[in-house]
């Protein structure tokens, strides 16, 4: 609750402080500060301090499962800040509304880590896109921009439409929204309902990027700026995914029949598509999109499983995979050249840099000593453990080691060629940012626990 | 703490490398670490052999059920040994041999050693798993940074060909893992899996993935001697003398006891593959004109006697298998010495572009010969004693076709001495030309390397039981676990 109504008032302030504030730097310190305490309050909340008490007649529960996410997607953010926030600049004019849009966005992200009515996820996942529409067109005069703005926005469109329908049909059948109240068996299922409930797995799997209703990704993260494509890859999509995983937990875990063989469909498409097409790229932000669809395969095995390892393998995977994917984006805006021969004798002329790309690009290749790693252990551990699925598992670890094919593409360019094109210009902030990104990657691929034990404690 | 002290040294010692822009010094340093870990595993093979000093336990995963153990048994304390006995064998040999980067080149093969005695000491699946893939990131920096022309496109094969083995490995330890009835990795919960018979099936092949393209087994090979050919020299030593091994290693800790039901149940088809590859592999050896080819080639028919041995299942073949590993990363280590010393002093590796080496450089060629013979497993010298015991035991193992499997795998020691005596006589003797014309003989740090290796043969080929004492306890103990079921 703290973290819901204070994002909410930073989101205006952002907004006014564009009129009010002229210098960028202090707007810049603004955000960053405001997420400072976003993160704070967060954590103030899991230890049982409330700053608001308002009643939300059980539409929304704040748990500790969706609180834990939100420190995880604060923290992310603030990462990513940290790192970005300087190259939003270069974006276009409003930079002020840029953090205001972001500050928004995260507001929505606390509804969709809690809610426990399907409203609320609607207008979580409203307050998400609407925002995100907003940053992908934000270069104004690039073509490119534009397009993927209109094409993402007509498509988000469609999706919130099926979404919305698929929550008056369970409406229908239920005549509640309550999620608690929906999900038990009363006689026979109804046609309604199970109707309804694919149209929100199919709005959802759009949300998440999930094959077959992938197409809009590519075009999308490639065309918005990539600043923004990095903060929609990696914040946006994971918070979509943990309100996917609880609307199914807690929604429709009794329905899991009807539906778990359908989501295993899309798991294996969407692993097939996402690494064999990455796989084809020659520039680095379209591997980064695809490869984001093919990440998205394998949290797709906590839907799947559906059990606690499940819930803990998924905050750990969307941490690590954030955290990483933010790591790579982090310097690729910084690149001229976004072909992997760009990154040619890198290592050369940034060895730090190099180094945590490296650890970065390990991590999402899933190699042992990185969160990546044990994120995929976690995902393949829950995946076993619901039973009779070997040949998926077989599939997803095989898929895996063809995402090492493009990961690692990346590694070669900058170590092992050579270029004479000149280097980038980072300050020592931004190398020791990355460096204690990189250390957290290694620490939580060491000690997991680290982070799981906040979801017991 | 011998146990944890094998894995620290290197790490700690590699991390420290990096930082040392010296090239003398991190030279020097590294040689110094490597000779601190080959003390250490001395010692815990002669003065700290209580169970307290060999072993090590922390907490790491418990909500898993995965915890940090290690411990050093007497197969560990053999590849152990072999590890720490490598490293100095090789860096001393390869003194004079210059790197660029070489503070990343040798912190990079002190990690590589990390690794290495993590898989032989780990006896927590998911731990044995993290070395497992530890031990190969940094042999796949170290080759496609140091190698030879083809080197990225070659060692990325290869590193694609082992990571596609090891996730397949992941599957099948989670597959025990969840079979186990106290959900924990620990090696003595995995033997008391109660796997079904078509279920130890399933797991077989998952892990013999891993280990098959490991050792490597005919059909998995190809990325063998591509690897060989361009990685450094010194790293190719490593390779082959110390990280092959980690294959038959696994069956035997990891496969033989967990799963014997399968173990037994394939062990004709699997035997058959390793034969099939000796001889292929052998065949394809006496057409080789290059050094590196021809010792890779020679190295998987080796690798594939090991891997029948160990399907045989009885005591001797174990036996064998377990001193035979020992015994072929000292011999290949020597072999390789020489091919890196002529390569470096004539450029080429072309077995006809060389001749009449034994006219300039009596020594390297009298050294040279003996591991040669070491190699085709000559009386009095120690491959001898491990590939009698193999042939022994897959003469006497159950299975109907042993008497085929020894005739075969038999022939395949006539072709290594046709293709080892003929490389010899091709270097060595004959007469020089205008590239070995002007050759000098091998100085003192290939001296001092070979002279050591040459001491090794000729001791573990006259008196074997040294070895043997390490390694019977183990060996018996993981053959009545894998007899248990037949």
């Amino acid at each position: 609750m703290n973290a819901l109504i204070l994002s909410a008032i930073f989101g205006v302030i952002m907004m006014f402080s564009g009129i009010a504030l002229k210098q960028k730097s202090i707007i810049r310190n603004i955000a960053i500060a405001g997420l400072f305490l976003l993160l704070l309050v967060n954590i103030l909340e899991m230890r049982g301090i409330l700053l608001f008490e308002i009643d939300t007649r059980g539409m929304i529960i704040f748990d500790r499962f969706g609180l834990l996410f939100d420190s995880i997607a604060f923290f992310s953010t603030l990462i990513y800040l940290l790192l970005s926030a300087k190259d939003m600049e270069k974006t276009g004019v409003n930079y002020a509304e840029y953090f205001a849009l972001i500050f928004f966005i995260l507001c929505g992200i606390t509804l969709t880590s809690s809610f426990k009515s399907l409203l609320i996820l609607f207008l979580g996942v409203e307050i998400i896109s609407i925002p995100l529409y907003i940053l992908t067109g934000s270069d104004k005069k690039n073509l490119k921009s534009n397009e993927a703005s209109l094409k993402y926005f007509l498509l988000g469109a469609f999706s919130t439409g099926l979404m919305l329908m698929g929550i008056a049909l369970i409406y229908g059948s239920r005549g509640t929204f309550d999620t608690d109240s929906i999900n038990h068996i009363t006689g026979e299922s109804s046609t309604l309902l199970i109707a309804g409930l694919l149209l929100l797995l199919f709005s959802m799997s759009f949300k998440v990027s999930a094959v077959p209703f992938h197409f809009w990704t590519p075009d999308v993260y490639d065309g918005a700026p990539t600043v923004f494509t990095s903060f929609m890859a990696t914040i946006v999509k994971a918070a979509v995914f943990i309100a996917f995983m609880r609307l199914f937990y807690e929604t429709f875990s009794v329905f899991k029949g009807q539906w778990q063989l359908l989501v295993g469909i899309i798991t294996v498409a969407t692993l097939f598509i996402g690494n064999i097409t990455a796989v084809f790229q020659q520039s680095v932000k379209r591997m980064l999109a695809y490869s984001s669809i093919a990440q998205a395969g394998f949290m797709l095995l906590a839907l799947y499983a559906m059990n606690g390892d499940g819930e803990e393998g998924l905050l750990l995977y969307t941490t690590a995979y954030s955290l990483a994917t933010i790591g790579i984006f982090a310097v690729l805006i910084k690149m001229n050249d976004y072909t992997f021969d760009g990154f040619n004798g890198f290592a050369k002329q940034q060895p730090l840099l190099a180094a945590t790309l490296t650890i970065f690009l390990l991590s999402l290749a899933g190699i042992p000593l990185t969160a990546g790693f044990l994120s995929k252990f976690y995902m393949l551990k829950a995946a076993m453990q619901a039973g009779n699925n070997n040949w998926l598992m077989i599939f997803a670890v095989l898929m895996a080691a063809v995402s090492v094919y493009y990961y690692f593409r990346v590694i070669q360019a900058m170590y092992f060629k050579t270029t004479n094109a000149k280097t980038i210009e980072v300050t020592a902030g931004f190398k020791w940012t990355m460096a204690i990104l990189a250390s957290l990657i290694i620490l939580l691929g060491v000690f997991p626990n680290l982070l799981l034990y906040w979801f017991y404690f | 703490m011998i146990a944890l002290l094998l894995i620290l040294i290197p790490l700690l010692t590699g991390l420290i490398s990096f930082f040392t822009k010296n090239e003398k010094a991190v030279r020097a340093w590294a040689l110094f670490a490597s000779l601190i870990t080959l003390a250490v595993s001395i010692i815990g093979l002669t003065l700290l052999k209580d169970e307290k000093y060999l072993t090590f336990h922390a907490e790491w995963m418990s909500s898993i059920g995965s915890s940090f153990s290690i411990r050093l048994d007497g197969m560990g304390q053999l590849l152990c040994l072999l590890t720490a006995l490598a490293y100095p064998l090789v860096l001393v040999a390869t003194w004079n041999t210059s790197y660029r980067n070489s503070n990343n080149f040798f912190g990079l093969m002190l990690l590589a050693q990390a690794g290495l005695m993590g898989v032989f000491l780990a006896i927590d699946a998911l731990l044995f798993y993290f070395f497992w893939e530890l031990a190969l990131i940094p042999m796949y920096f170290l080759c496609s940074q140091w190698g030879g022309e083809r080197r990225i496109q070659v060692t990325f094969k290869f590193f694609i060909y082992t990571f596609i083995g090891s996730v397949l490995m992941l599957v099948g330890i989670l597959y025990v893992y969840s079979h186990t009835p106290t959900r924990s990795f620990d090696i003595t919960s995995f033997y008391s899996s109660r796997l079904s018979d078509p279920q130890q099936s399933f797991v077989f092949w998952l892990f013999f993935a891993a280990f098959a393209v490991k050792m490597p087994i005919f059909p998995f090979h190809t990325w063998q001697p591509d690897t060989y050919e361009q990685s450094p020299t010194a790293t190719t030593m490593i390779l082959s003398g110390v990280m092959v091994k980690m294959g038959v290693f696994g069956m035997l800790r990891w496969m033989m006891p967990v799963i014997p039901i399968a173990f037994y149940r394939w062990g004709d088809t699997t035997s058959f593959l390793a034969i099939v590859g000796m001889i292929y592999a052998s065949l394809i050896a006496i057409q080789q004109n290059d050094l590196k080819r021809l010792v890779a080639y020679s190295s998987i028919a080796h690798m594939g006697l090991m891997c029948a041995a160990v399907f045989a299942e009885n005591s001797s073949s174990i036996q064998g298998v377990m001193i035979q590993m020992f015994n072929h990363g000292i011999n290949i280590i020597g072999l390789w010495i020489v091919v890196e010393w002529i390569e470096r002093k004539f450029g080429t590796r072309k077995i006809s572009e060389l001749g009449g080496l034994a006219q300039k450089a009596p020594a390297a060629a009298v050294l040279l010969v003996i591991i040669a013979l070491a190699n085709i497993a000559l009386p009095l010298t120690n491959a001898f004693a491990g590939e009698f015991l193999m042939f022994t035991g897959i003469f006497t193992s159950h299975t109907r076709y042993n008497v085929w499997f020894t005739v075969l795998a038999g022939l395949s020691i006539i072709l290594a001495a046709v293709y080892i005596l003929n490389m010899i006589r091709k270097v060595f003797y004959g007469n020089t030309n205008n590239v070995t014309v002007a050759a000098i003989d091998i100085t003192w740090s290939e001296k001092l390397a070979l002279g050591i290796i040459v001491i090794l043969i000729f001791w573990m080929g006259v008196y074997p039981q040294s070895l043997l004492n390490i390694t019977n306890e183990i060996s018996e103990s993981v053959l009545q676990r894998a007899n248990l079921f037949h």
